[in-house]
């Protein structure tokens, strides 16, 4: 049992928990990720490691609710325990002094975006970040990516705030304004990293995103976790999540994602009935 | 015995074993065959003729005392008979239900070359459950603590025998599992009703009550790794992490929504109890349709788990004949009596989706026979022009596990062969690094749960050796 030692609403539906696991605290590198289980009813759901505290014995996770698992870790409490995490699995970001990195978070994705701004920067680079999100509400850890970067540039999609417009505009303005890009970090929804991997592919600047399939055991056994890349298959639990950008095949990845998502409407019909009174947009 | 007697036991007819009828089987997951009652089972002991020289002891992987539990069955001493296996066998309950005992004691069986040979798996499996169900299971003493401590990697059968021998020799052991459920392959892989994961946890529950540690969440070589647990008081480490890497075709279309690995699909099912999706939060898709390929007891195991989702129809697609099916011939008997199909002498060329990215048919082509291989079976061939569709909408690839390359990628110092399975010494279990041995399906590839269990007991032994006298 995994207790969670703190809970804080970040956005509508999106909370960052912090949870006791001494020993995944210890290990895990930026980059890296656990699965958790929440009850004994449970599916395996991965999460990205965002941050640990190895002196409180603590990992730090940010979730958004959006399905069945989501919804019931999103219920959680302070105090209450989560049945399994596991990890830190995946490899860690390869960190190395590129010069300019760019940071770009979309949504939730920024969640991911600050463990690896803050290593590429403790590694010497100069970290220039873009988060952005639909709306003012939903944009999460402003202040954290503050600290993490030397710029931080910021987008809403209906112009809330920053600026208006996608994380891919302002990414497209560095590099028409010949700004001397070492490495792009693309983090978020799918189409989202398909757009900055475009974007920075004619340009030849190597890209870097952080993939989310559907996993089940998390160690490499299954399969489930499958993407084409390069034109190879690889299993991004034990391959990734991390790859080239430029060689990953975006469209199978969202029509995978997809597979089950009949039977995720009915089971979060379910459990929302079952629940009673919780009320969704 | 003399030669009346033997002659008399001769003419009894081997017992069958009472099963769930194939209509009623196919909706549930319950274990097929009920077992044997106490008094079939002292009649098929009877048919046993006590051999001087026993030809299915060295039939069998861990030399079990065939004709002495059996005897002891014959009197009825029914606890007598486990606590004998169990002198050999930690897991009898699971290795009575998937053992290939037709390729082992059985085969060798004396009765077996006139007639049909002793039922040695079912008897196990009587006297095991028997023990079980009778609330009598009684753990051996243990010896005072050597001080030394083993870890051990993985908890399948290899790892949890390791465990188990060495508890019993005073030492103190932990077990890393990766999953959330010990038991490996018996837990994730063979399904419920062929093996039910009470039985596996039973056992497992047995091995804590001997005092093993079972620490689970626990990836080695990711928390921690070989070195650091030989580093932080562990004298030596066993690594029983299993052959899980699936192999896929790498033909078209095997990403599509509705391609599953078989470890996926009956991890999906066995482990997170997809069957009872939405009671159980993972799902599965069930398909109309479904297409297994492959034709060894993983193909076997996945397509009977296909037939109680309720499809239309389940079709095993295998690229040589029916005799050289590697599943059990059980297994594929089971099979066809709940209505699996079989495409043999087919190949799958590519998959086929729609719109959205989902299965939709498999493109299969004719194959005949040619030359023999390497493997001396006849090698199958394409028939040129011969391909045509399949629908599916669910496809199984159940075509071998490579070696989980975790371990070795963590440990360099480990060696492994070109197949990224560890080599070991034989007899010992010894790998390259000091300190550190394996066996089961990390170094066999993919075997059986009696070779992974007897390559544990021999490790035990020879771990123990390591940390008495100190010597390499
Ligand atoms: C579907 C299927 C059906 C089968 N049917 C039969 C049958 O009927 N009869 C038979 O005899 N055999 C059968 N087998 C084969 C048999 O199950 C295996 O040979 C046997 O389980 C191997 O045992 P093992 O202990 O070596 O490994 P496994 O059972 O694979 O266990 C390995 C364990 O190690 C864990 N692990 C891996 N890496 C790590 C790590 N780094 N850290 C911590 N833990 C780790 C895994 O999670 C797993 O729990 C079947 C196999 C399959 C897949
Ligand atoms: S070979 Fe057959 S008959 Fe002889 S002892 Fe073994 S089980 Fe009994
Ligand atoms: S999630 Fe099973 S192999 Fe990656």
């Amino acid at each position: 049992m995994f207790e969670i030692t703190e809970k804080k609403e970040l956005a509508h539906t999106v909370y960052q928990f912090k949870i006791k696991a001494p020993l995944i605290a210890k290990k895990r590198k930026a980059g890296q990720f656990v699965v958790l289980r929440m009850n004994e009813h449970g599916e395996r759901i991965p999460l990205t490691i965002v941050d640990s505290d190895e002196k409180e014995g603590t990992i730090t996770i940010i979730m958004q609710e959006v399905g069945k698992s989501t919804a019931i870790l999103g219920d959680m409490v302070t105090g209450d325990s989560i049945l399994d995490v596991v990890g830190p699995l995946g490899k860690p970001t390869h960190i190395e002094n590129f010069g300019i990195a760019v940071c770009v978070g979309g949504g939730i994705g920024t969640a991911p975006v600050l463990p690896i701004a803050k290593a590429l920067k403790a590694a010497g680079n100069k970290v220039i970040s873009i988060i952005g999100a639909r709306t003012k509400s939903l944009l999460i850890l402003e202040d954290e990516m503050k600290q993490a970067s030397d710029e931080l540039y910021i987008t809403t999609d209906d112009g809330s705030y920053g600026h208006h417009g996608f994380v891919t505009q302002v990414l497209q303005n560095f590099i028409d304004e010949g700004m001397k890009i070492g490495v792009v970090v693309g983090i978020g929804p799918v189409p989202m990293m398909r757009a900055v991997s475009n974007t920075t592919k004619p340009y030849n600047i190597h890209t870097m995103v952080s993939l989310n399939p559907i996993m089940v055991d998390g160690t490499g056994m299954c399969g489930a976790c499958r993407v084409t890349v390069g034109g190879k298959n690889q299993f991004v639990c034990v391959d990734g999540p991390e790859f080239n950008g430029h060689e990953v095949n975006f469209e199978e990845l969202v029509l995978r994602n997809r597979s089950y998502m009949k039977e995720e409407k009915l089971a979060m019909e379910e459990f929302t009935y079952h629940e009673g009174a919780k009320c969704y947009e | 015995m003399d030669p009346n007697e033997t002659k008399e036991r001769m003419k009894i007819p081997r017992q069958s074993m009472p099963e769930q009828h194939p209509h009623e089987r196919i909706k549930n997951f319950f274990e097929v065959p009920y077992g044997y009652t106490a008094e079939q089972a002292m009649e098929e002991a009877k048919r046993c003729i006590q051999c001087k020289k026993p030809l299915c002891v060295g039939g069998c992987p861990v030399n079990i005392d065939i004709p002495w539990f059996i005897r002891l069955i014959a009197e009825g001493k029914f606890l007598e008979a486990a606590h004998k296996i169990k002198e050999t066998n930690g897991l009898p309950a699971v290795c009575g239900r998937v053992c290939p005992q037709e390729d082992q004691c059985e085969k060798v069986c004396i009765i077996g070359k006139k007639g049909e040979s002793v039922s040695i798996g079912r008897l196990e499996r009587f006297a095991a459950d028997y023990e079980r169900e009778h609330g009598e299971v009684t753990v051996p003493e243990i010896p005072k603590w050597t001080g030394k401590k083993v870890a051990v990697v993985g908890a399948g059968p290899a790892g949890l025998t390791v465990a188990g021998d060495l508890v019993k020799k005073g030492h103190k052991v932990t077990v890393f599992e990766a999953l959330h459920t010990a038991g490996g392959v018996l837990m994730y892989g063979i399904p419920e009703f062929r093996l039910p994961k009470r039985i596996v946890q039973s056992e497992v529950e047995y091995l804590k009550r001997m005092g093993v540690e079972i620490v689970l969440n626990a990836v080695v070589g990711k928390l921690e790794t070989i070195d650091e647990l030989l580093a932080n008081g562990y004298g030596a480490v066993f690594v029983g992490s299993g052959a899980g890497l699936p192999n896929f075709m790498n033909i078209p279309g095997e990403n599509f929504s509705g391609v599953y690995s078989a470890n996926e699909y009956l991890t999906r099912v066995n482990l997170m109890k997809a069957y009872q999706f939405p009671e159980f939060d993972t799902p599965i898709i069930r398909g109309k349709k479904v297409v297994v390929i492959g034709g060894g007891n993983t193909a076997m195991d996945s397509a009977r788990t296909a037939l109680r989702l309720c499809p239309e129809e389940v079709t095993i697609v295998y690229r040589r004949s029916r005799e050289e099916l590697p599943a059990r011939a059980e297994e594929v008997h089971h099979g066809e009596e709940e209505g699996l199909k079989f495409q043999l002498l087919t190949n799958p060329k590519r998959f086929i989706g729609d719109q959205d990215g989902r299965l939709k048919a498999v493109e299969v082509v004719k194959m005949e026979l040619g030359e023999p291989d390497e493997s001396g079976r006849r090698r199958p061939v394409e028939v040129k022009g011969s391909e045509y569709l399949i629908d599916a909408d669910v496809a199984i690839v159940a075509i071998g596990n490579g070696a989980n390359p975790l371990i070795p990628q963590t440990t360099p110092d480990i060696k492994v062969n070109k197949w990224g399975n560890i080599t070991v010494n034989p007899d010992t279990g010894r790998t390259s690094k000091q300190g550190v041995f394996s066996g089961g399906d990390i170094v066999r590839g993919g075997a059986t749960v009696i070779l992974a269990m007897g390559d544990g007991r021999r490790a035990a032994d020879s771990i123990h050796e390591y940390l008495t006298t100190g010597v390499w």
